[in-house]
């Protein structure tokens, strides 16, 4: 992490200054979901459901963002088509 | 004016809750806030009680929120919204405003609403602010450990309602909070889980437009507290609402409405599932199903089919 | 540039509900508890006449009450509030959120007993039990001063170098139902000198640099997020600074609204009467410093080298102004109408003996605990503490460092 900041160089009333997407959950998690494109319909299921918004759609594809995600399995579960594997790490 | 929610749209946009929060994988919450915050329609201003949600996403100095966000304390989230809509209602009428309106949502967990939040509730709906509150029921204060609240089910075991060997879990039943929000007589009540998060957007999107307070409960299951994995979290709210243990309804100035899956369930009672389907899988009520604990189990279902019958008989679209 | 200035018949109460209504004040959430009723009572009938343009918010409780305040001041909105006792006792959790959240809420405390048993009566048992909340105190000595310090608050609280809450203290029932002539200022006048709030600006890396300090949908800000280990005590300093500059800007406002008004209080922080050669002096705070003057004046023409130190600014504590006015009093008693309960002494006296340690040679320093409960501290009872004060100083001798005055045994 950052070197932590003196009380004259932190902004007052304690708000916040750093965004969360600086610290990488990704390295929470013990499975990954893979996505097979080929079986994807676009439905965007995953994309509704997944508690860290680490599934990403371009207009295109979706894609799974792994510096976030946490590994919990939600999208694999609810995938109509099945077209998402939680694979061991 | 219903709202038209195309998935690959809103996918889109950027996002108003960023990734890097710490709450568990699989919360219920998370998915929750995603699904309400892609359905706002102005300039809003969220107010969060203290707890996971809070908690997990204002580590200082980060923070995932990409909108104003204010944590006062626990049981003052509404008291804090009224503020809010107060004070830019002043300012609007000095005319040193620069919007013309800003929606105020509060999001809350059944720890902040149920029990300590209550009376800035009740008293934040008796005065009739223009905000809507969000609860979201993990079912026990979980930030602080799993203790149990209001909103616990009969027979969860809890860290301060534990399954022993002479006490098999909470003995209470869980207040209808809800129904105290219709009690209240505010002009929009609904519940709604994130399985259904077509019909909750859409109630979401209702309770922002509304003018005066709006309540919606929403269901938020825990992995961590529930004792399920965490990729169950969607298939346990939609095992919630096929049980009936969770229905979903909506209350529009007095007139109720079932919703969904709650409404298919109605139509076609043979839907309806016992209520065992939605214990099973919850290692919070594994011991309801030792022999000396099935009749919790028969309390259960018992009351889920009384509120059901209630409710069919109350709402007008079935 | 002096103005002309109306005078009305008004109660304690009455002047604070004035005071708020002409200081362009955006939101007013307050609950009801004797003996601040009439402020709110006040307030509440310009509301429904039309006179202001405050949103008032009646709350249902005090705690919810402070807490729409913190909401408020958040939108960058003027709020105001008032309590007395267990109405600031219950919202004591938030009087602390508060001022962390730096937001400059003026707040009118009328100092009554905290229960139990349940009394109404003046005490200042309930705003010493805040003291270390980093909220700015000024006690005010009758309706007049009450007046022209709610007045002063929103100037004091809101100051770039502050942006603190501020309480403003009078005494329960004693000026806040009794009626004095209060000298009003014109709307316009006290209008340009509050002016509008202007919230300060911090540093965001995230939202691009500078964006005002307020809850904005166009520079989203987090508010009052989890602190760990690694900054609560850095942002506590941040309030330990702020309270520091408070003594400086009370000096000031002071000085600048006396230009307005004719009127200023010593020089903000304290007054005095009578201590350019006095021997021996009290320090008081709130409405008996009056009785206590009129007790000096007496003594005065019988010879006695009496003087009075009417502390107004108790937070932040004016050491350097304390030491400074009484270095040549060599018996001061300090009055505290708080108890003990266990400390060496209440809370003034304690702060007043400890801000004269260091000094050489050290005065005498001895407590006189008075008026628990709204127990009259009547003329002869200041007298017997003079009188006490005379001894020590004549004989040298002390009984006890903390003496209970008025009370049966």
């Amino acid at each position: 992490m950052s070197e932590l900041k003196g009380w004259r160089e932190v902004p007052i009333a304690g708000v916040c200054w750093k965004l969360s997407t600086e610290f990488k959950t990704g390295d929470w998690r013990t499975f990954k979901p893979i996505i097979d494109q080929n079986k994807c319909i676009k439905c965007l299921i995953c994309w509704v459901y997944c508690p860290d918004e680490a599934i990403k759609w371009d207009g295109e594809k979706v894609s799974v963002n792994y510096d976030f995600c946490k590994g919990c399995g939600i999208c694999a579960n609810e995938c109509p088509v099945k077209a998402i594997e939680m694979v061991l790490e | 004016m219903s709202l038209k929610i195309n998935l690959k749209e809103i996918a889109l946009k950027k996002p108003l809750i960023l990734s890097g929060h710490r709450l568990c994988a699989g919360c219920g919450a998370s998915i929750i806030v995603r699904q309400v915050l892609s359905v706002l329609r102005g300039p809003t201003i969220l107010v969060n009680a203290t707890g996971c949600l809070e908690v997990a996403t204002t580590i200082y100095p980060y923070t995932s929120w990409q909108l104003p966000w204010i944590h006062n304390a626990f049981e003052n989230a509404a008291a804090t919204a009224s503020g809010i809509e107060a004070g830019i209602k002043a300012m609007i009428r000095k005319g040193r405003y620069k919007y013309d309106h800003v929606d105020v949502i509060c999001f809350a967990g059944d720890g902040g609403t149920y029990d300590i939040g209550i009376q800035a509730l009740s008293g934040a709906f008796e005065r009739g602010h223009d905000f809507l509150y969000i609860l979201y029921d993990n079912e026990a204060y979980m930030n602080t450990g799993i203790q149990r609240s209001g909103g616990t089910p009969l027979g969860a075991a809890t860290t301060t309602s534990p399954a022993g060997t002479v006490i098999p879990g909470k003995t209470e039943h869980k207040k209808p909070i809800a129904d105290i929000a219709v009690a209240h007589r505010i002009p929009y009540v609904a519940t709604a889980t994130p399985a259904h998060w077509a019909d909750l957007m859409r109630k979401v999107r209702k309770g922002i437009e509304v003018n005066g307070p709006a309540f919606i409960h929403a269901f938020s299951p825990c992995p961590r507290g529930w004792r399920t994995p965490a990729g169950k979290s969607i298939e346990i709210a939609k095992l919630a609402v096929d049980t009936c243990f969770f229905p979903l309804w909506e209350c529009e100035n007095g007139v109720w409405k079932l919703t969904d899956r709650s409404l298919a369930v109605a139509r076609n009672p043979k839907l309806k599932k016992p209520i065992e389907e939605y214990l099973k899988p919850q290692g919070r009520f594994r011991h309801l199903f030792k022999p000396e604990n099935r009749h919790v189990i028969k309390e259960l279902q018992e009351r889920v089919d009384r509120i059901w019958e209630d409710l069919l008989k109350r709402c007008e679209n079935i | 540039m002096m103005v002309k200035q109306k005078v009305m018949g008004l109660s304690g109460d009455e002047a604070v509900a004035w005071a708020v209504k002409q200081c362009d004040v955006d939101m007013v959430a307050a609950y009801p508890i004797t003996p601040q009723t009439i402020i709110v009572e006040r307030f509440s009938e310009f509301v429904a006449n039309g006179e202001v343009e405050t949103e008032f918010v009646a709350c249902e409780s005090e705690h919810s009450a402070l807490s729409a305040c913190v909401g408020a001041a958040a939108v960058g909105a003027r709020t105001f509030t008032a309590t007395a006792a267990n109405g600031l006792a219950l919202m004591w959790e938030i009087v602390y959120i508060a001022s962390s959240l730096r937001l400059p809420i003026v707040m009118a405390i009328v100092n009554r007993a905290l229960s139990g048993p349940i009394c109404i009566h003046c005490d200042h048992g309930d705003s010493m039990g805040c003291r270390d909340a980093s909220w700015i105190q000024l006690y005010c000595e009758d309706a007049q001063e009450v007046y022209d310090t709610v007045i002063q608050a929103f100037r004091i609280g809101e100051h770039p170098k502050v942006q603190l809450p501020v309480m403003v203290m009078l005494d329960g029932f004693v000026l806040s139902h009794t009626l004095q002539n209060v000298k009003i200022l014109p709307d316009e006048v006290v209008k340009e000198f509050v002016g509008v709030r202007k919230p300060v600006e911090v540093e965001i890396p995230y939202l691009g640099g500078k964006v005002p300090l307020v809850l904005d949908p166009e520079k989203p800000l987090t508010f009052g997020p989890l602190d760990l280990y690694n900054y609560y005590y850095e942002h506590k300093m941040q309030q330990h600074e702020a309270m520091e500059n408070a003594r400086e800007v009370i000096e000031t406002i002071n000085e600048e609204y006396s230009k307005i008004s004719g009127r200023k209080y010593g020089n903000g922080l304290i007054e005095t009467y009578g201590l350019e050669d006095a021997e021996i002096a009290t320090i008081v705070l709130g409405s008996t410093a009056g009785t206590v003057r009129s007790v000096v004046k007496q003594l005065r023409k019988n010879g006695i080298k009496a003087g009075v130190l009417r502390l107004r600014t108790f937070r932040p504590f004016p050491a350097k102004e304390i030491v400074e006015a009484l270095k040549n009093v060599k018996v001061i008693g300090v009055l505290d109408r708080s108890g003990p309960f266990g400390g060496y002494g209440a809370p003034v006296f304690l702060e007043t003996r400890a801000i004269f340690y260091d000094e050489d040679p050290r005065p005498v320093i001895v407590n006189y605990v008075y008026g628990l409960g709204g127990r009259d501290m009547h003329p002869g009872l200041v007298k017997q503490v003079y009188d006490d004060l005379q001894k020590i100083l004549e004989t040298g001798k002390i009984e006890r460092h903390i003496k209970f005055i008025g009370v049966r045994e």
